[in-house]
């Protein structure tokens, strides 16, 4: 704990903890973003058939994920924050789905 | 003592120091200001500039009209106007209404608070809205865009030889306005409310601008999103909505919507806020169910993001989502009568005072009501194929937008003036004006369900002869709504000189906002107010009053 400041005198909404995340994981992160990218690369030289799309979206998703939770500190946020992020993504689900039913029952019509 | 009881915040008024508007002055003290109520007028003086525009398309529109023969303006022409009036109504007076003139006004005021959470980025969120109203006027004056505001593809992106591109972009900019001010106002209700101001005795307003505020802050993104590929589209053809290329026109539809049909409830949920604060201060009661009407807002702010496809029913949609989101739509209606109905029990029996602001809040519920009703029709599918872009639905959501949102905005406006000035309006004059408009709004606007439903179609200079009498009595009525508006614009701005001083609580209200001075000084209180009663307390103030006259 010696590189890890954390103020834990109080978790109180009013008074948001301050946590200094160690230099090694941003590395390891920013590590990890770049295999994603170089896999991102790699899958596309091969033609996978249905799952082309499907890949490119887990490495996407895998990478955002990262992203979100250690260069935006969401990952040391409050409860508040995670119920914003999360609702989010929920949203986006809202979007997605109900887009879906539009176009995955689109040929249904022709009969 | 360092804070205020409950009997000291309403019955002591505040000494008389520099207020909020004498405070600092001079041009660069306004521009520069970081106070949420400098930035409100500055707001209110922005809206009401491009409310005159876009009610001047308006007006030349009703004027063409008037005939059957599109004498008056070009096709061309005319698409533009409708165009611009849409534009600048929706995005530059309708959104920023209520939210950035009164919400910035009051909320820190209701929350006993100094400031909203961010100043600065309060102050970023109207220079965003300037940038954004230049742009537009510069495009106004350079020749206009013609898509409607809809901004449909494939016609913006391939067909339209008008400024597409610009406009989409002050579009887009005002956008990031709507997403601050929201931003804004969650955190300010989470992080800001004095002490005692638990959830459950925060004013309906705020709760309403708090589901407002989760709705900008989660749709216009999207929006956001939507016209830069728009933009994109139009400008490098990547191909997202051009079949030729792979895309998709109707996800341009889809994405738009998820969108433009919450941010009818960005124009609503303000108005219904400020509907409980009137309804409770000219009735002296609680509002009834205040926890159903609270929870409401929240319900409107959540179903109306499930809803959007109601919008393109006849685009081409499967029919199956088309069932999906037709039955979606009617779970709409739920909360919006709950607000409805609950109003209604709390006017019942009550002793209501019709001043000006009751009586713009009385047309509200009812115009609402038939706006949200008629919503209905258009949510069922067999009659959606009927009216769709008839003029049924531009009296529809006239009836919800102007009839619901404006009219609110015109009794907040009445409601808070004494406190955002100091000054009192004329009663005689508003009552007439309110009165005018309620009378003009129904006549331009009544006419326009019949001509829908027998089939005139929207957006066109010219039509068929035999809808010429509707039409006249619809530009009839525009001319008594034009009065109704202007008059207002004159009494108010009368009053800044000549009206009577207003006191700290003219209309014996309760509220935070009523126990400081008029105009509020900078820092909003002098000291920290200590809440220990819950909103609308009428009865108990109706009987701390009866003992202090008694003393």
């Amino acid at each position: 704990m010696a590189d890890v400041t954390t103020t834990e005198i109080n978790h109180s909404e009013h008074a948001p903890h301050v946590h200094i995340t160690p230099m090694w994981i941003y590395l390891t992160v920013f590590f990890a973003l770049a295999v994603g990218t170089v896999l991102t690369v790699a899958a596309s030289r091969f033609d996978l058939g249905m799952w082309n799309t499907p890949i490119a979206l887990v490495i996407a998703t895998i990478k955002a994920v990262l992203v979100i939770l250690f260069f935006m500190h969401v990952i040391h946020s409050p409860r508040l924050t995670w119920v914003v992020v999360i609702a989010s993504f929920l949203w986006l689900g809202v979007l997605f789905v109900l887009m879906f039913a539009d176009y995955l029952t689109r040929a249904w019509n022709i009969y | 003592m360092s804070s205020l009881t409950l009997h000291d915040v309403r019955f002591v008024e505040p000494e008389a120091t520099r207020n909020y508007i004498t405070q600092d002055y001079g041009a660069l003290s306004w521009l520069f200001t970081k106070d949420h109520k400098r930035i409100a007028i500055l707001y209110l003086i922005s809206i009401t500039a491009l409310f005159i525009l876009g009610g001047f398309f308006a007006v030349v529109m009703r004027i063409e009209l008037l005939t059957p023969e599109g004498d008056l303006l070009t096709s061309d022409t005319y698409n533009k106007f409708f165009t611009l009036h849409g534009i600048i109504m929706i995005f530059f007076f309708l959104i920023p209404s209520i939210p950035a003139v009164l919400g910035n006004f009051l909320l820190p005021l209701m929350l006993g608070a100094k400031d909203l959470a961010f100043p600065k980025i309060n102050l970023l969120s109207w220079y965003l809205y300037i940038i954004a109203a230049v742009m537009g006027l510069y495009i106004i004056i350079t020749g206009g865009v013609d898509t409607g505001w809809t901004f449909y593809t494939p016609f913006s992106t391939q067909f339209s030889n008008t400024h597409v591109f610009g406009v989409t972009f002050a579009a887009f900019i005002v956008g990031f306005s709507s997403i601050l001010t929201g931003l804004n106002f969650l955190v300010t209700i989470h992080r800001m409310r004095a002490p005692g101001l638990t959830w459950f005795r925060l004013p309906l307003f705020v709760w309403a601008m708090y589901a407002t505020s989760i709705v900008q802050l989660l749709a216009t993104p999207v929006l956001a999103i939507t016209l830069v590929m728009l933009m994109f589209e139009r400008v490098v053809h990547v191909g997202i909505f051009d079949p030729a290329l792979g895309g998709d026109p109707l996800l341009f539809q889809h994405m738009f919507w998820f969108y433009s049909h919450p941010a009818v409830y960005i124009m609503i949920l303000p108005a219904m806020g400020v509907a409980s604060e009137v309804v409770a201060a000219f009735t002296r009661k609680k509002i009834f169910g205040y926890q159903f009407v609270a929870y409401s807002s929240l319900a409107i702010a959540f179903l109306g993001f499930l809803v959007w496809a109601h919008h393109m029913f006849v685009a081409g949609i499967s029919v199956y989502s088309a069932m999906i989101f037709s039955f979606l739509s009617y779970f709409v209606a739920v909360p919006s009568a709950i607000k409805v109905f609950n109003w209604t029990a709390t006017l019942y029996r009550a002793s209501v005072s019709l001043m000006t602001p009751m009586l713009y809040i009385l047309g509200f519920i009812g115009l609402f009501t038939i706006g949200g009703v008629t919503g209905l029709f258009l949510a069922a599918i067999g009659l959606d194929v009927h009216v769709t872009d008839t003029y049924f639905v531009v009296a529809h959501f006239h009836y919800v937008m102007v009839g619901g949102a404006v009219m609110a905005y015109m009794a907040g406006l009445h409601y808070w003036w004494p406190k955002i000035t100091g000054r009192m309006y004329p009663e005689w004059w508003a009552r007439l004006a309110a009165l005018l408009v309620f009378a003009g709004f129904n006549l331009t606007f009544f006419p326009q369900f019949v001509l829908g439903y027998l089939g005139m179609p929207r957006r066109y200079h010219a039509y068929a002869p035999e809808f010429q009498v509707l039409n006249v009595m619809s530009t009839a009525g525009a001319s008594v709504l034009a009065v109704g508006y202007a008059l207002p614009l004159c009494y108010l701005l009368w009053s800044l000189w000549y009206g009577r001083p207003a006191g700290p609580n003219p209309w014996g209200a309760v509220g935070l906002e009523w126990t400081t001075a008029s105009p509020p000084p900078m820092e909003n209180f002098h000291e920290t107010p200590v809440v220990t009663w819950d909103a609308y307390d009428y009865p108990a103030m109706m009987k701390a009053m009866g003992e202090t006259q008694n003393v």
